[in-house]
């Protein structure tokens, strides 16, 4: 027993640490509830440093796993792990959440603790989701991480806060209700085999899955896919992300964008490919045409939008597209493309969201139209937005391009796609995401400052060393992933060739297709 | 020498970083002007020095890549999947163009000292111009398509935030949308459209792998010599690529960027749109030679595309009046030139065309810059006359500049051009008709260069007394002298045999085009007779050109008053640059503008999704309205449901 058995689980609780700490702390005095915040995440960011340098890339089996019994009669555990993808995320979810603190420091003045408390329980949430191997302890976590988003949305939000709050609740809800379902009737099937029971275990159900018929497996996929789809989202799905991140406040969105919505396609890739395999391959068609659809619609209404942040977050349906066409390439490029994808995607449109928070700050504004020649008054804040801009356009040498071409190829070179119009018309999206973001740049940081502008007159005051500290980490990973992408796509490697081995034996009608992967299931519980 | 090739690249982007880091701290603008003139210089150093090397080696040894590290790959380690080395290539092609890239680079960073001299911007200027040389090298010695397309998308970068560097001015735009633009409109327009042909590289770039397997140059290129002539994806991969090229170089459809660009300060339009950037797409063309040579309906495609842009831009640049959207036309002109040698396959005359245009259009926009610099930034040559009094040595240097681009014999334009003319005629994949067409082209140009000579620098003075022009300081001159020289001789590298000479430039480039003229069975020989009279004839049609200029705008302007009274419409036309950009404006930007605005965004997410769930919302809730009214809270009534309900029940037992 050793601090490294222990590792996966301290990550995940420890912001409970942070809670409690809280708990104790006055809340008037805000600086120490800062701190506590921006420390207890800070550790937890250092917790996934430590996952990720002790993760074996060429070690093909989930690592940091950990199980114990919880519900023996149904066989349900508290079981936890990570492959290369998991991993990833984690530290995504622990770079973001410290940053996203940092970056909001004096945004949030009412009910400062409760706020507080409210992010480390969501990163508990989090972490838990992605670590997570046993089906039931999954669904805890994705409904116990639904609960303060609700509650950060709908107490410290806009205008319309408790609306949005309510959609994105219900929306979720409704998805997730029939992943329980799913989930159970998963576990039903498992005592049905000869010598079967009842069980939630994921190693298990993988090896069970083959089993399942096909008409069963497309309801099951059916219900886990709507519940994720919804979660991405891939469209027509979307109405309740633009709301939802509106009314956010900036750290909300921050770790919405950033986090929440890459839990849709993680499910995608860990539950609906590896488990309905059959089910999958007869309904990729359908996925990627949402998914490019997606892709060219969201960019579209982007451009059109007058406030900064709801363009913002249509970009991300348009962005997130590409994350599901990857996945549902299932060739090697695509799903690697798709998993960078998710972290670049995380990276830059986390950092766009607290850019606008930055300048709403500011301004309390966000409308397009209010803004002009904000770049003469603030200079590092136009070049930092500049930057993650053309990270989010997808320009070479920046992380937004590595994983938009591989998708792209992966999509382009898919077997299962048969045809080369899904990377085409994905391809269509690499200009639009040039016109509605180059134009947003242009009519807020560039011209003249407007006459008539709130801040016309003022000294808008450039951007704090606390905000430049926060964006810098960001733009470091932007140039990283960007130049020298193999540090983090080497981690991955193992789950995408893991799943398309799968997909590619299941296509073959090879048995036993899971032959290959490499789940192992301790035995001993500890 | 030829290991040190990664510190060109590395030189541009060492000043880069610390310009762009530190620029804002450093007060003193000749330090400033130090540090990025001397990246490029380094850079062209190292260059000089591998080039000199190179003259002693075997011809078939002079090609050698230098590998770093593994750039984008899929990392899973199956044989098949994608894998992209950050590579440098040095050949031929790669080290004249680097040579090119630094050397007329190295000459307008020294010159931009003088000419930006005390703007705020000073710093961020020679960063960007840095960042620039550094992505243009990427794109020339890249040894894959992948890392090429990183110096096509860095440069367009760099492009935009040069042509948007004066970000708060307003600039003309010319024609009906006279004076509402500003120069960030025409910097995101540069980007936009550039973008919608790097659609088609990308796209190139993924049939490209699916077909050969690599992004490298080696295994395409060798894969394709393997290839029959008319091979389907080859077809589809070089049309593609071109689409690329036409962004970039601003080739038809693509062109309208150009002549915008030109909001951008002067040493960018002749760095960037003239001397460098804008040629990427020739050298693209030209290193996929091979994958060309594949498909001949391609190369046809590229020879009508550049011959009728040629000509287009050219009777644009007859009526402009501003200096340099002149000298715009004329590039995108000239590029048609060097995109009709490539249709022709006549590689090397169109590389040999993009180095001395990029000496006499460098020259010649520098000109510009330093009788807009004495005139204080007026650009309108109307407003403009007698100039070669008060700046007598940019006179001079700019005058070479257009009989260099004119065509006259033995200026380096005589050569490089008459070249292209001759294998437009002569070439397999020539023809009659593009001589015709790039001969008209000569014409014009002679003409229109001539036209902003004598209107810009002869006749009388027609700018008010309160101007005093001076001539500009050494900073600028000295590159105008150095560049004038190399527009004098610079064709000297490729005299024709017919002119007994060796061509040298063609004897150093043939190991690069070797596979394709090969694929191509291009034969050396011809007759010497027709290329005299071809020769002949363009040399006349040229000097009937200055001379008709000379003639109408020193003597008779009265003539081109009447031609454009007298064929007003066409006159309109022109002026208005053929209205390409009004119609796509209104064919394509404003219905896509409308159609996200009402039919997706507010008639289909807001009214028809959200409609439908809010209905959905307000159903239920209706529903739960009209249940809530049984429940009265009167016992009586509970009571009556409840005796109601046993009635029912026993009944319906009885009953079954």
């Amino acid at each position: 027993m050793s601090f490294h058995d222990y590792a996966l689980t301290i990550t995940i609780f420890f912001p409970l640490l942070g809670v409690l700490v809280l708990f104790f702390t006055p809340k008037n005095s805000v600086r120490s509830i800062k701190l506590t915040g921006f420390v207890s995440t800070l550790i937890v960011f250092i917790l996934s440093l430590y996952l990720f340098f002790g993760f074996e890339s060429d070690n093909p089996s989930f690592q940091f796993q950990q199980q114990v019994t919880w519900i023996s009669g149904l066989n349900i555990g508290y079981t936890i792990g990570i492959d290369g993808m998991a991993l990833l995320l984690i530290v995504l979810t622990a770079f973001l959440t410290p940053l996203a603190l940092l970056g909001t420091w004096n945004s949030v003045e009412h009910r400062l603790k409760e706020y507080t408390m409210m992010v480390l329980l969501l990163e508990l949430g989090m972490v838990g989701v992605f670590a997570a191997l046993d089906l039931f302890l999954f669904y805890m976590f994705w409904e116990a991480m639904l609960i303060p988003m609700y509650f950060i949305i709908g107490i410290w939000g806009g205008q319309d806060r408790v609306y949005a709050a309510i959609k994105f609740f219900l929306y979720t809800l409704f998805g997730s209700l029939l992943m329980l379902v799913a989930i159970l009737a998963l576990g039903y099937f498992a005592s049905t085999l000869p010598e079967g029971e009842f069980t939630t275990n994921l190693a298990t159900l993988y090896a069970v899955a083959q089993h399942i018929p096909l008409n069963l497996q497309l309801w099951m996929f059916a219900a886990f896919a709507l519940s994720f789809a919804i979660k991405v989202p891939l469209f027509p799905l979307h109405t309740w992300l633009p709301d939802a991140h509106v009314q956010a406040p900036t750290a909300g969105s921050v770790i919405l964008a950033g986090v929440l919505l890459k839990m849709g396609t993680y499910g995608f890739l860990r539950f609906c490919l590896p488990l309905f395999p059959e089910a999958s391959l007869r309904l990729t068609p359908v996925l990627c045409v949402l998914a490019v659809v997606g892709i060219i619609y969201g960019a579209l209404v982007a451009m059109v939008q007058t406030d900064i942040k709801k363009l913002v977050a249509y970009s991300s349906v348009s962005h997130l597209g590409f994350v599901v066409l990857g996945i549902f390439a299932m060739t090697e490029e695509g799903i690697q493309g798709a998993i960078i994808q998710m972290v670049n995607h995380g990276l830059s449109t986390g950092a766009l969201f607290l850019l606008v928070g930055m300048i709403y700050d500011r301004t309390h504004t966000r409308t397009i139209s209010d803004f002009g020649g904000v770049a003469k008054l603030m200079p590092v804040y136009a070049t930092f937005f500049l930057v993650i801009s053309l990270s989010s356009i997808g320009l070479p040498g920046l992380n937004g391009f590595v994983g938009e071409f591989l998708v792209l190829l992966g999509a382009f070179k898919s077997a299962v796609l048969g045809t080369y119009a899904y990377a085409a018309i994905a391809g269509i999206g690499v200009i639009l995401s040039a016109v509605y973001l180059l134009w947003m740049y242009q009519r807020v940081m560039l011209g003249p400052v407007r006459e008539g502008a709130v801040y016309a007159g003022h000294k808008l005051s450039d951007i704090t060393k606390r905000e430049m500290v926060a964006l810098g980490f960001i733009v470091i990973f932007v140039v990283w992933i960007g130049v020298y992408p193999g540090t983090f796509l080497k981690k991955s490697a193992w789950t995408a060739k893991t799943v398309v081995t799968l997909m590619e034996n299941v296509q073959r009608g090879f048995q036993p297709r899971y032959a290959e992967w490499p789940l192992k299931v301790p035995n001993e519980n500890k | 020498m030829i290991p040190f090739t990664p510190y060109i690249v590395l030189f541009p982007f060492i000043g880069f970083l610390v310009l762009g880091l530190f620029g804002s701290k450093i007060k003193n603008e000749k330090v400033i002007g130090i540090i990025g003139s001397g990246a490029v210089g380094a850079a062209f150093a190292i260059a000089a020095a591998i080039f000199v090397q190179m003259l002693g080696m075997e011809p078939q040894d002079r090609r050698r890549v230098v590998e770093l590290f593994t750039w984008i790959s899929t990392f899973t380690g199956t044989a098949s999947s994608f894998n992209v080395v950050i590579g440098y290539q040095v050949d031929q092609l790669s080290i004249l163009m680097t040579l090119v890239v630094t050397g007329v680079g190295f000459l307008i960073h020294v010159y931009s000292v003088g000419y930006m001299h005390g703007d705020a911007g000073f710093w961020r200027f020679f960063a960007y111009l840095n960042l620039f040389i550094f992505a243009m090298l990427n794109l020339v010695l890249a040894d894959n398509f992948l890392l090429m397309f990183l110096g096509w998308e860095g440069v367009g970068l760099c492009s935009y935030l040069l042509i948007g560097f004066w970000y708060e001015r307003k600039f003309d735009v010319g024609g009906y949308a006279a004076g509402v633009a500003t120069t960030n409109d025409a910097a995101k327009k540069a980007f936009i459209v550039n973008r919608v042909g790097d659609f088609g590289f990308i796209l190139a770039m993924l049939l490209i792998f699916a077909t050969f397997g690599s992004l490298r140059f080696d295994a395409v290129f060798s894969g394709a010599e393997l290839m029959s002539i008319g091979n389907q994806a080859a077809f589809w991969i070089t049309l593609l690529l071109f689409v690329g090229a036409t962004g970039k170089s601003a080739q038809i459809p693509l062109f309208v960027w150009l002549p915008d660009a030109m909001a951008g300060p002067t040493p960018v339009s002749a760095l960037i749109h003239a001397a460098t950037m804008v040629t990427a797409g020739v050298y693209m063309v030209a290193r996929c030679s091979i994958l060309f040579a594949l498909a001949p309906s391609t190369m046809q495609i590229v020879a009508i595309i550049g011959s009728l842009t040629a000509i287009v831009a050219a009777s644009i640049g007859l009526v402009q009046n501003d200096i340099k959207k002149v000298l715009a036309y004329s590039t995108v002109s000239q590029l048609g030139y060097m995109f009709l040698a490539m249709g022709v396959a006549a590689f090397s005359a169109g590389i040999f065309h993009l180095t001395t245009h990029a000496f006499f259009k460098a020259l010649l926009f520098l000109g510009s810059g330093a009788v807009i610099h004495a005139m204080h930034d007026e650009q309108n040559i109307q407003n403009m006359g007698g100039l070669k009094r008060h700046l007598p040595t940019t006179y001079r240097t700019f005058l070479i500049g257009a009989i260099a681009i004119a065509g006259i014999f033995p200026f380096a334009g005589f050569f490089s051009k008459d070249e292209i003319l001759w294998k437009a005629f002569s070439s397999e994949q020539g023809s009659a008709v593009l001589w015709v067409v790039a001969l008209l082209g000569a014409g014009l140009t002679a003409f229109y260069m001539f036209r902003l000579v004598i209107l810009t620098f002869e006749g009388p003075a027609r700018f008010g007394q309160n101007v005093h022009p001076h001539e500009a300081p050494r900073t600028m001159t000295i590159p105008l002298v150095i560049l004038a020289f190399l527009s004098l001789v610079g064709g000297f590298i490729g005299v024709p045999k017919s002119l007994l000479g060796n061509n040298m430039i063609e004897h150093w480039l043939a190991p690069v085009f070797e596979a394709a003229s090969t694929k191509l069975l291009l034969s050396e020989e011809s007759v010497h007779a027709t290329e005299y009279v071809l020769m002949i004839l363009s040399l006349g049609i040229a000097g009937a050109g200055i001379y008709g200029a000379w003639k109408v705008y020193t003597k008779r302007i009265d003539i081109a008053e009447a031609v454009s009274t007298k064929y007003k419409r066409m006159y309109h036309v022109l002026l208005n640059k053929y209205f390409v950009d009004e119609v796509y404006d209104g064919a394509i930007v404003r219905p896509t503008v409308k159609l996200s605005e009402r039919l997706l965004w507010k008639g289909f997410d807001v009214a028809v999704i959200d409609g439908a769930l809010n209905g959905l919302a307000s159903l239920i809730s209706l529903i739960a309205m009209s249940f809530r009214k049984i429940q009265t809270g009167i016992a009586q009534m509970y009571a009556v449901v409840f005796v109601g309900g046993i009635v029912f029940v026993l009944a319906w037992l009885v009953l079954k």
